[in-house]
């Protein structure tokens, strides 16, 4: 923690009683409730001058992890050159939500958009929640630990197009190999490797 | 009123509906393969007339998904991903990452390294910014710019290719140090590129500066105010054009930059013009930086040697002693080994703070790894600035913006 951090603690403690110290390797962090986060950023933004928000994302700590999702913030004191991280969790883990922060910061827009895309957390209040990355109408969150890192199949989203390609699915971006790391196990278990062991350098790849 | 679809041409039929000449909007798609979108940004624009009325980024072509492979590989296996983050300025992308895994390590890097780093991150941003200006000019119209500015480039790619290996993808950082020491002769080299550079430059900036086209082109032209640049999380030189003098270098000094005397230009008033003089005089800074980088040069190892569960050992060392083997084995098998916890750092990269998030079980894989792309932040204020521009204007400033999509889908 940086020196100035113990003074912001206290200031903040004084006004949330149910803010906590958040462990953390480098930088003065908190966490938070849900439901106080909005009114906490503010209160950083506006009395502690806490005024860019450099970065907003979520962190999956896999099912069945109570709580499973949590919300980052880091954000940035131009004039005094600060920095802060405030960290609230999700209370349902099969809905995950959290206030929106777009009426603090427009740049938060994206952030959450994002965050909605990836990891399937909604933001009640946001004025434009659609996917950014993934096109619209993709039906998984890729980010979440129970999506595979070979993907998933899905249908093509324009039915023009898979009309014209004579194809309807897109198929998972590395299924079959040879690169296929397996989501769970050991480090060396996930290692990218071949998943599909019939065919190889030596042998020819069954058709079909 | 319910529309009347009986006339065939759809200018008499909007004069029609209002019984007078209402306007018409439409919509029309900028991209994603347009020569000014530099990339595969997609912009859907509603237009009445000539003039922007919405604008609707759609990114993602671009998406490769690098925050789940890195949650899948260790931490060294990551370092090529980062070279395609901002793929024109691979050399500072790699040290901004393996500054922030250092972080998490609690290492500190020899002063050699530091050099070898600050260097490279300062000649990435110069050929970075090459390219950002002779692109952004050629887009407006000017083409000798951007012969200029790309033989400039190229002479750069030539000495990251001694240095690295390679011209583009360069991977050279690893966690804990650097892929190689500068080969010999070489800092003499960036002298003389140094040297033959700041003339070229300044004739290159000449074309421009006062050119009576290229002021009408970007003077006034998406303007964005300094309390909109802070609130859409702007950094870098765009940041700095609307005014506000935060440079990580300076602010939050990382691999010595504390040791070089620099000074950070900002902008008046936040319009292309300002993007396009900060860029240019952040140039002949990197040159400063670099001739200072040059001329304290220390000696001394150029990585981590105490590091030995993070950095890779000497290979004549891996083939002949047994320590040194078993190390370079569970490095290569298990990766670095990291203590749990999380940081966050983030470096000021050519297009503006590019930051890594990183949290950590333990071990040698990220539990979770965020990349905090400027570019991204910087396009989400376009549904802002963009409107009431001309169609003419959005190549100008998306130029002025200098981004890389790469960087922005991730």
């Amino acid at each position: 923690m940086t020196p100035a951090a113990p003074a912001l603690a206290a200031a903040l403690g004084a006004q949330f009683p149910s803010l906590a110290a958040r462990p953390s390797l480098d930088l003065p962090a908190f966490n938070i409730p849900a439901a106080e986060v909005i009114a906490l950023l503010r209160h950083l933004r506006d009395t502690h001058g806490f005024d860019l928000l450099v970065d907003l994302t979520a962190i999956d700590w896999a099912a069945g992890a109570a709580p499973r999702f949590t919300v980052v913030y880091h954000l940035f004191a131009t004039a005094r050159s600060e920095y802060v991280r405030v960290a609230a969790d999700c209370t349902s883990d099969d809905e995950p939500a959290m206030p929106t922060a777009t009426g603090l910061w427009p740049g938060a827009d994206w952030h959450e958009r994002e965050c909605f895309d990836l990891m399937g957390i909604r933001f009640p209040g946001h004025p434009d929640l659609r996917r950014i990355l993934m096109w619209d109408g993709y039906p998984y969150h890729p980010l979440r630990k129970d999506f595979p890192l070979a993907g998933r199949a899905t249908e093509l989203p324009d039915e023009e197009v898979a009309a014209a390609t004579g194809t309807k699915v897109i198929a998972a971006p590395m299924a079959g190999g040879p690169f296929v790391a397996h989501p769970d196990g050991t480090v060396s278990r996930s290692e990218p490797r071949a998943l599909d062991q019939s065919w190889n350098e030596q042998k020819e790849k069954p058709a079909g | 009123m319910p529309t009347d679809y009986s006339f065939p041409d759809s200018a008499a039929r909007g004069a029609h509906a209002a019984g007078e000449f209402a306007p018409e909007k439409l919509e029309l798609n900028l991209g994603p393969s347009h020569p000014s979108t530099h990339g595969v940004l997609r912009v859907r624009l509603e237009l009445d007339g000539e003039v922007v009325t919405k604008a609707d980024p759609v990114v993602g072509y671009l998406h490769r998904g690098d925050e789940k492979i890195a949650e899948n590989m260790t931490y060294n296996q990551f370092v090529p991903y980062t070279d395609r983050l901002d793929y024109l300025a691979p050399l500072a992308n790699n040290v901004a990452y393996a500054i922030a895994v250092e972080r998490l390590a609690k290492l500190v890097v020899p002063p050699r390294c530091q050099a070898i780093r600050v260097l490279v991150c300062e000649l990435a941003r110069i050929s970075s910014h090459l390219m950002g200006l002779g692109a952004f000019a050629m887009d407006c119209g000017a083409w000798t710019v951007f012969m200029y500015t790309f033989e400039e480039r190229e002479k750069l790619y030539r000495l990251f290719e001694e240095l690295t290996g390679a011209r583009f993808t360069t991977s050279y950082t690893r966690i804990g140090g650097v892929a190689r020491d500068v080969p010999d002769g070489w800092l003499d080299r960036v002298n003389q590129f140094c040297d033959q550079f700041l003339p070229i430059l300044d004739e290159s900036l000449a074309l421009l500066s006062r050119n009576r086209i290229w002021v009408d082109r970007t003077e006034g032209i998406g303007v964005i105010s300094k309390e909109d640049a802070i609130a859409f999380g702007l950094t870098g030189p765009n940041l700095r054009g609307s005014g506000v003098p935060l440079d990580l270098r300076k602010d939050q000094p990382y691999s010595g930059y504390e040791q070089y005397s620099f000074d950070v230009p900002v902008g008046t008033r936040g319009d292309c013009y300002d993007r396009y003089l900060v860029r240019g005089e952040e140039m002949k800074q990197s040159v400063r930086i670099v001739k200072q980088a040059i001329a304290l040069f220390p000696a001394g190892p150029w990585f981590a040697t105490e590091a030995k569960k993070i950095f890779a050992p000497r290979k004549d060392k891996v083939l002949t002693s047994m320590e040194e083997l078993i190390q370079n084995f569970m490095l290569v098998t298990e990766g670095p080994q990291m203590p749990p916890g999380e940081v966050y750092f983030e470096a000021e990269n050519p297009k503006g703070a590019l930051g890594f998030y990183i949290v950590s079980k333990g071990g040698g894989v990220p539990w979770r790894l965020k990349i905090r792309s400027p570019s991204f932040c910087n396009l989400s204020i376009l549904p802002k600035t963009l409107v009431g521009a001309m169609l003419g204007d959005v190549v100008s400033i998306l130029g002025s913006f200098d981004f890389v999509m790469g960087e922005c889908d991730r």
